[in-house]
């Protein structure tokens, strides 16, 4: 008896007690009513783990997605209920469509008010089941060390994804006896079968053209250099949708870049002509391959992928391969001949070429600076190390046709559900986890959903660097507003005259405006080494276009690669 | 394309409304859901039929799987499984047409389970077909009121649903 009250702890002790046993050593969150007990726990464990404050819920959610992408390990959010909650939505939503281990816990009334539409209760499990891989609600104090042990378990295994865990305020001040445990291990995961792996061996052995399109699966398993041998192999050509950058080095010479709907000319066009096509961790999002009905309809498809239901999901395949990634791409490079297709390396680098022209070709914007200068010169000024993060909008897609990245998990950006307002949460949750510098690169539009955070980075003193393209407008969708409504800008045209550089100076940031590149570069340098948050505010073309564009529900072979004089069509 | 589906899940809180809400949110389109406890009291056996091509239903599978509470699912093929349907059916109890329904009752084997001097509520169980034809016969005459439980159904011989794999 004397022994089991010893080792007995609060509901909100064993939470923040399993956080640490599971690895945790940083969160993300906000206080509020139904969460007291998980802070004042949180203060009794300062020291072993600690807690960043952030300025908003949806900017803690997008800082532990952030701190997940950058290490690999779980990101952990912690609200209140109520609003609390429901500001994580996004944030979980953001994760989910990415696959990035996310656990939130949230605080909610006691049990006893459930139902009653008590203050600040909302049934947050509900709310979140479709944008979740699983939640819970937990009734018994009991249940609670297990219930996160399982979260972390499900977040981290085959496809990642988020899980939430709610904890009524009576489940954190009751009581039972608490006993350590080590960190979960993933699931195991299923073997693709032998047979299969020499069927996918077989078709790589008669391909002519083959070409490997890989996405967030191989980023986040590090398949890159397996990834790389595999291609040099089979004397094929890479190409990546958002969510497959950085899983392999920008200097890789079969690495053609991000394809599809704002994607590299080289790679969208290797993938139409590519006789085979091996999807590796990839849904085949419409994004990527414009119209799924005409996409590659003569080529053989393998897809090789952790989750079940995306086999044939969005694509229908030849071939569709389940289970652990690793293992899969380790057994295929086992059993591959050497293969040689100059015909195919003729063809791509014929691409590459006519990709290099039409660059050149493109005009430079007429007023502000041109973004791929702006990105050149980031190339030059950050080393291998920084972390590049993206809002969504048009500074994110020059970024994604770019930016140089040499290391695995350097690219923070939402690709699935395109949050506008995630970068900077993301990036103060990267250089949290990571240590390492962050440059952001925003748009006015995006940065105003989320700016609040740069409160957050000025008091954790967070190493970003926010380049904020400036050109007065919502660019991507003005620029939609552009090709099929006539150039009618309806709510496009911002119209504000935020002072930026007022604005980071406000917050306790450093902040400067440049009108030209030289200035750009000298900014950069001088926030490359400034130790907190450094925002460089550059003016953009208000009609700057990205460009290639796939049309809206066209297919590879409709790729628009250039602006026609006036007419943008 | 009809298909029948059995699921085996935990019965654990929310399971009802994760299954329902997988049905919403990537558009499938069922005709019945039934629910209910197993020989074991900890989980719970969903019998879903799905209208839908085989696409909908390779993914109304597949998404199944993914989730959480749910331990087996398994398509169920006509020829290897039995279904039955339960009919409750209010009929007016008039001197005009009390006999013509009660013959028709008997035809398909219908109870009368409640004789009120106003109207009459008759039971019918059978396959989903059968019980369709019951429900035409009587609307000539008139249905107060009526509820069908959805189908449940089961493979023939000693197969299970849950440890097939084991």
């Amino acid at each position: 008896m004397k022994k089991t009250r010893k080792n007995l702890m609060t509901g909100a002790q064993i939470a923040i007690e399993t956080l640490i046993e599971q690895g945790v050593t940083e969160l993300f969150g906000y206080p509020g009513g139904t969460v007291l007990d998980l802070y004042d726990a949180l203060y009794q464990a300062r020291g072993r783990i600690s807690h960043i404050l952030t300025a908003h819920e949806q900017g803690a959610a997008h800082a532990a997605d952030g701190y997940a992408r950058a290490t690999g390990k779980v990101g952990v959010v912690l609200a209140t209920s109520g609003p609390g909650a429901t500001n994580l939505v996004t944030g979980l939503a953001t994760a989910m469509l990415d696959s990035v281990p996310v656990v939130a816990i949230t605080g909610n009334v006691p049990t006893y008010l459930i139902g009653k539409d008590a203050f600040q209760e909302i049934n947050i499990t509900g709310v979140t089941i479709p944008i979740t891989k699983h939640n819970y609600f937990v009734q018994d104090v009991r249940e609670l060390a297990d219930t996160i042990r399982e979260a972390f378990r499900i977040a981290k295994s085959g496809r990642p994804g988020p899980v939430l865990i709610d904890i009524p305020k009576d489940i954190q001040i009751a009581s039972c006896p608490y006993t350590p445990q080590p960190a979960v291990e993933p699931f195991t995961q299923p073997i693709v079968p032998d047979a299969q792996i020499d069927k996918v061996v077989d078709l790589l052995s008669k391909a002519q053209r083959p070409y490997l399109y890989i996405g967030g699966g191989a980023a986040n398993c590090d398949l890159g250099k397996q990834l790389m041998a595999l291609s040099e192999r089979i004397d094929g050509y890479i190409g990546c949708s958002l969510m497959g950058l950085s899983a392999i080095p920008h200097t890789f010479d079969r690495f053609l870049g991000m394809e599809g709907m704002h994607g590299a000319y080289a790679s969208t066009m290797a993938n139409l002509n590519a006789d085979l096509i091996l999807g590796v961790g990839v849904r085949f999002s419409d994004r990527a391959t414009g119209d799924p009905a005409k996409y590659c309809k003569d080529a053989v498809i393998i897809q090789l992928d952790a989750d079940q239901s995306e086999i044939n999901k969005n694509v229908k395949v030849t071939l569709g391969l389940v289970g652990d990634l690793q293992d899969a791409v380790a057994r295929i490079l086992s059993r591959v001949a050497p293969q040689s297709h100059p015909m195919w390396h003729d063809e791509v680098e014929a691409l590459k070429e006519k990709q290099c022209k039409i660059a050149k070709q493109t005009k430079a914007p007429r007023a502000g600076i041109d973004p791929r200068d702006i990105l050149g010169a980031v190339n030059r000024l950050k080393d291998d190390d920084t972390l590049i993060a993206t809002d969504v909008g048009q500074h994110q897609m020059w970024t994604a046709q770019n930016i140089q990245l040499a290391q695995p998990r350097s690219f923070l950006s939402s690709g699935g559900l395109g949050t506008m307002g995630f970068g900077l949460g993301a990036a103060i949750g990267g250089a949290v986890g990571t240590g390492k510098r962050v440059i952001l690169l925003t748009g006015d539009g995006s940065f105003g959903m989320n700016l609040n955070e740069l409160a957050t980075a000025v008091s954790c003193k967070v190493p970003v660097v926010i380049v904020l393209f400036n050109n007065q407008a919502l660019g991507m969708v003005r620029q939609l507003q552009t090709f099929y409504f006539d150039r009618r800008y309806a709510g496009t045209n911002l119209c504000r005259s935020t002072d930026f550089v007022k604005l980071a100076e406000a917050f306790g940031a450093g902040g400067v405006r440049v009108t030209d590149l030289a200035a750009f570069e000298d900014a950069l340098q001088t926030a490359l080494q400034s130790n907190g948050p450094y925002l460089i505010e550059v003016p953009i073309d208000t009609d700057a276009l990205v460009l290639p564009m796939l049309p809206q529900s066209g297919a590879m072979e409709d790729m628009i690669t250039e602006q026609n004089g006036e007419d943008a069509t | 394309m009809r298909s029948v589906i059995a699921v085996y899940v935990e019965n654990k809180y929310g399971v009802l409304t994760r299954v329902a809400g997988l049905f919403m949110r990537k558009g499938f389109n069922i005709d019945s859901l039934t629910v209910g406890e197993t020989e074991d009291p900890a989980y719970s056996r969903m019998t879903i039929t799905l209208n839908g091509d085989d696409y909908a239903r390779e993914q109304l599978i597949n998404q199944l799987k993914k989730l959480h509470n749910v331990q087996e699912v398994k398509l169920l093929e006509s020829a290897q499984n039995v279904e039955r349907e339960l009919l409750l059916v209010k009929v007016p109890n008039l001197p005009s047409t009390r006999s013509e329904i009660m013959a028709a009752a008997d035809v398909y084997r219908g109870k009368i389970i409640d004789y009120s001097t106003d109207a009459m509520i008759i039971e019918v169980t059978g396959e989903p077909l059968k019980i369709q034809a019951f429900i035409d016969v009587l609307k000539p005459t008139g249905i107060i009121e009526m509820c069908r439980t959805g189908i449940v159904s089961l493979e023939r011989g000693a197969t299970v649903l849950h440890g097939t794999e084991e």
